[in-house]
This record gives structure tokens, C-alpha cells and sequence, in this order.
């Protein structure tokens, strides 16, 4: 009797009631368990915990479980290459954005572009600086750096010097570190920061992140090959 | 005894210390490979030579032993893990005879009547070792961990006899040899005769039952590195740690040769091998056999202690006493109803 009849009215209230009840039901459902819980603490901790209800033993014998976590490892051993990197032989490259050593840029003929204006050494937060400013042989400036030190050892890589300066004279490149066994080693003088890194990288980091073209840059001292 | 007896157990002997080595190398280079790294790749071709490395290392390490150690009982322990492992590998058969002239050779250093039982009974008493390691140690973690391989070894050792028992009544001998032996016939034209095909239960118990013993993943319990330090060998430093390293391994080795000579057809392959072919050839190809089973089973270890995370203690015995005891009574009764039959 109510099967011919129900096709008609459930078009119209059908969807209301269904939801209602499922509502309902899902309220039931998800308040029920958390009450019991209270009331009758955590089944889930006794000490032999019995395997969640409702599997077959064979189920529960979790021989297909263990069979695909094999094929998975097996899957790893054989088919996957590692993707470590082989640190010391092999690097990967810093973003060209990082803060690392610095460079002292030259222009066209060699020279270097700094005016030994000293404003690199007034904002840097660790005095790690030093200019010895002279008159300049050059006559399109008057003045040059005579010395120019930074001690590594103090620098702390803000960039602030490169910020500073206002003909774009001091640069820090992705150059990560440097190795010596002598704190005197870490000071860099004027041509050791000329040639700390190729004057070009910024050119030759062209293609985005990490990706440093050109032929790979082999620096000195106990740096290893900065880019595979 | 005549100079070739001695020469299989030389040979024997060097094969087997050969072994740990290479697990060593193994277990570091697939551990990594599953994992998506390298593994030791400095040391020699492919990291070849890094069980060396640590064999030197070992040797050259200060050998730290604490105050309240019980010394007889922490030297012994060691000894212990190492020696009745490796002996029980004097009756297994490591490949057909061989005849020379007028002597036959047997490819097995001790052709025991009671071949079966002497191996459970060594590789049973490798719980001494872990257990006084872990007692005579003065040390609570290395305490808990001999406590728990005692327990474990002892409760596996159960179910490792029952499913083995069950093999003995379908064999009708407890001689390995005669078992394998028994195994090289074809089952239907194309099927090798092995005990697995008979006993596929009981070699899953074994298999299962061989992994507890050996206190290996997932049933590592005594070792437990996250809740132990390091288990029953916490204490130990220097060749004393290595020895209990050898001797895990070594007693790997020995299950898998077992379980290959019980279930596995031994030394046999259809095919390659011919058990009524006595010739020196023959004789080494069926113990290159038998090796490769072995390693293959070895590999398996690898692999599973790489996949399976590690019983919690309870569950661990609830497998051992509720479900596999019973199990392995089941199949005993089983087989005799059919050898009745």
C-alpha cells in the first residue's frame, strides 16, 4: 500500500525529512560515544587491548597487510634511487638570495667600483670593516680604498653593507663558508674579496633558483665545489 | 677422522664466519636503500669493506666493563650468544656427498641420528647468553632485556619444537640428512618435493618462531633500542659487543640453514642438483645451492625487519601462547590423523 504512494510525496518533503534525520542521526552517533567515554574512561587503554571489533580472524591475521608493506619495501630497495646527497663531494646549491660571503665588485677596467665612502663601515652592526681610505690614482673619483678588510669571523652576514652602499661596490654572494685552520685566514683583504666569487654569478645564476649556469665554479681554500 | 672430514669443517667454519660480515654489509646497505639513502659507500667498492672497518673499530675500542658486574657470568655471556649457535651448524648438511676415489665425503660435519634435536637444543641455549649478559651486567635496561629474550626464547621455543614436530612425523626421521634427502623427489612431475608443500602451516610457525628466537624485528623485544638503550648488550663495548653482533647473526644463519634443510628441500633443486649423482660436481653445485637458499632467507630477514614495526611486549606473547602453540598442537594432530590415515 505505502510503496505506490511514497514515490509522490517524497519529491516534496522527501529531501527535509532525510536530512533532518540523517542530522539527527550523525548529532546521535557523535554524542553517544563521547558520553560513554566519560562515564566509563578510556576502553582504549586496558593493557591488552583487544583488535578493534567487527574484523574477521582473518582479517586480523593481517597477512595482506604485511604482504603489500613488503612489496613496498621491496619496491624502495629495487626501483627507487636514494635521493641523498653525497654532502661533501657533492652540494646543493644555495638560493641565489642567500647571504654568504661577500664580493667587492670591479668595473669594466678592473677597477674596483668602491668610493671608500665608509658607509658600509658605519652601518655594520659588528665593526667587522675596516677601510683605509686613500686619494684615488683614477680621475673620475676622488677617493679609493687603500685597504679594505672584513673579518669573517665577525661578520654576521646581515647585508647591511650591502644595503649601505651607494654605487653597488660590495655585494654578498651565495658563497656558504669557508674553511681555514687560521683566524688569520678569515680576515679577507681587498683582492682576496675581489676574487671571492666569480664577479659575474649573479648573471650566471640566470636560471632561477639553484640553478647556477656556465661551468661550475671550483672556489679556493677549503671550499669544495659549490655547484654539481 | 680422515683429513677430508677436517677439511669440510674448515671449510664449513670459514663459509659460515664469512657470513656475519656480509649480513653486516647487507642488513647496512638495504636498510638504506628501503629508506632512499646510500648505505656505506666509503669504505671500498660499494661500502664492501665497511664490516672491516667496524671489525677494527671494535677491536681498537676501550672495552668498558662496570663496577658491579658479576665478571665470570659478563665474560661468558658473549661466548655464549656465539659458540652453541655455531655449533649447531655441525649437522646441518651443506650439499650432497661427493665420492673422491673410494671415499665418500659428506658435505656435513656430523651426521647426528638426532640431527633435529640437537639443533634445538643449541640454538635453545642461546638464551644463556642474553640472559647473563644481561643479569651479570648491574644495570637495569641490560637486566630487562635479558628478562625479556629469556621469556620470549623460552615461549618461541614452543612453538618452534611443535611446528618442528609436525615435520618429523610427515619425514618419519629426525636425521637431517635423511630429511633432505627425502625432500628431492618431484611432487606431480613439476613440483619439488619440500617439506613446505607438506607442512606450509608448520613452516610458517617455523618461520615466524625463527624470527623470536633470533630476537629479530618485529620481535626484537630484548634489544628495543627506543625503550631499553640497547637491551640485554647495553653494558658491553668493544670485540664483547661484536661477539654478541656475531652471534645474532651467526644464529640467523644457522635458522635459515635449518629451515632450509627442514622445509626448503636442503641443498636440492630440481633440475640443477641430482641426489643419485655422487660426483664433485654435482656436489658443489648442490652446496652453492644450498647457499643461495640460505642467503635468500637471510635477505628475508633483512627485508622483514625493514618493514614490520615491532611487537609491543604483550602482543608478542599473546602471538606466541594463544596463537601459535595452539596452532602448532593443531597441525600435529592434524599430520598424525593423516599419517593414520
Amino acid at each position: 500500500m505505502k510503496a505506490p504512494e511514497h514515490p509522490s510525496p517524497a519529491g516534496l518533503v522527501g529531501p527535509a525529512q532525510t536530512s533532518a534525520a540523517a542530522g539527527a542521526a550523525a548529532s546521535g552517533a557523535a554524542g553517544e560515544p563521547a558520553a560513554h567515554g566519560a562515564a566509563e574512561g578510556e576502553p582504549d587503554e586496558e593493557p591488552e587491548s583487544e583488535p578493534p571489533p567487527g574484523r574477521s580472524w582473518v582479517e586480523r591475521l593481517y597477512l595482506r597487510e604485511i604482504a603489500s608493506g613488503l612489496a613496498r619495501t621491496f619496491r624502495h630497495l629495487v626501483l627507487e634511487r636514494p635521493f641523498t646527497t653525497d654532502y661533501p663531494d657533492e652540494q646543493l646549491p644555495y638560493n641565489p638570495r642567500a647571504r654568504g660571503e661577500h664580493i667587492l665588485k670591479v668595473d669594466e677596467q678592473g677597477r674596483e667600483k668602491c668610493v671608500a665612502c665608509l658607509l658600509c663601515e658605519a652601518a655594520c652592526p659588528s665593526k667587522c670593516i675596516r677601510i683605509v681610505v686613500g686619494p684615488s690614482p683614477w680621475p673620475d673619483r676622488e677617493r679609493y680604498p687603500v685597504e679594505f678588510e672584513i673579518d669573517m669571523l665577525r661578520c654576521i652576514y646581515c647585508g647591511y653593507c650591502e644595503d649601505a652602499c651607494p654605487c653597488d661596490a660590495i655585494e654578498l654572494t651565495p658563497k656558504p663558508y669557508s674553511v681555514y685552520d687560521n683566524r688569520e685566514a678569515y680576515i679577507y683583504d681587498k683582492e682576496k674579496l675581489k676574487n671571492n666569487y666569480p664577479q659575474d654569478w649573479r648573471e650566471r645564476f640566470s636560471g632561477g633558483y639553484g640553478k647556477l649556469t656556465g661551468p661550475p665554479y671550483r672556489g679556493e681554500g677549503g671550499d669544495r665545489s659549490l655547484i654539481r | 677422522m680422515s683429513i677430508w672430514a677436517l677439511l669440510v669443517i674448515v671449510g664449513i667454519l670459514l663459509i659460515v664466519l664469512h657470513i656475519p660480515p656480509g649480513m653486516i654489509w647487507a642488513e647496512r646497505k638495504v636498510a638504506a636503500r628501503i629508506q632512499g639513502r646510500w648505505g656505506p659507500t666509503r669504505v671500498g667498492p660499494f661500502g664492501l669493506l665497511q664490516p672491516l672497518a667496524d671489525a677494527v673499530k671494535l677491536l681498537t675500542k676501550e672495552e668498558v666493563i662496570p663496577r658491579g658486574a658479576e665478571r665470570p657470568l659478563y665474560y661468558m655471556g658473549p661466548l655464549l650468544a656465539f659458540v652453541p649457535g655455531a655449533l649447531a651448524l655441525a649437522v646441518v648438511p651443506f650439499g650432497h656427498d661427493m665420492r673422491v676415489g673410494d671415499t665418500v665425503i659428506q658435505l656435513q660435519i656430523a651426521d647426528l641420528h638426532v640431527g633435529v634435536l640437537f639443533v634445538l637444543a643449541l640454538t635453545s641455549l642461546a638464551v644463556y647468553g642474553l640472559a647473563f649478559g644481561g643479569w651479570s651486567s648491574d644495570s637495569k635496561y641490560p637486566l630487562l632485556g635479558g628478562l625479556r629474550s629469556s621469556a620470549q626464547m623460552v615461549s618461541y621455543e614452543v612453538a618452534l619444537g611443535l611446528a618442528v614436530v609436525a615435520v618429523i612425523m610427515s619425514a618419519g626421521t629426525v636425521s637431517i640428512r635423511e630429511m633432505v634427502l627425502a625432500q628431492q623427489e618431484l611432487l606431480f612431475g613439476f613440483l619439488p618435493a619440500w617439506n613446505v608443500f607438506f607442512q606450509p602451516v608448520a613452516a610458517l610457525i617455523f618461520l615466524v618462531a625463527a624470527f623470536a628466537e633470533n630476537n629479530r624485528l618485529p620481535f626484537d623485544m630484548p634489544e628495543a633500542e627506543a625503550e631499553l638503550v640497547g637491551g640485554y648488550h647495553t653494558e658491553y663495548s668493544g670485540m664483547k659487543f661484536g661477539m654478541f653482533f656475531l652471534g645474532e647473526y651467526v644464529a640467523m644463519t644457522v635458522m635459515s640453514a635449518v629451515m632450509v634443510s627442514l622445509f626448503f628441500g636442503g641443498w636440492g633443486l630440481p633440475g640443477l642438483t641430482d641426489p643419485h649423482d655422487t660426483s664433485v660436481g654435482n656436489a658443489l653445485v648442490s652446496a652453492a645451492v644450498f647457499l643461495v637458499k640460505v642467503a635468500a632467507l637471510l635477505f628475508f630477514y633483512i627485508w622483514v625487519r625493514w618493514t614490520l614495526p615491532r611487537f609491543r611486549y604483550d602482543q608478542l606473547m599473546r602471538l606466541g601462547w594463544k596463537v601459535l602453540i595452539p596452532l602448532a598442537l593443531a597441525n600435529v594432530v592434524v599430520t598424525g590423523l593423516f599419517g593414520v590415515l
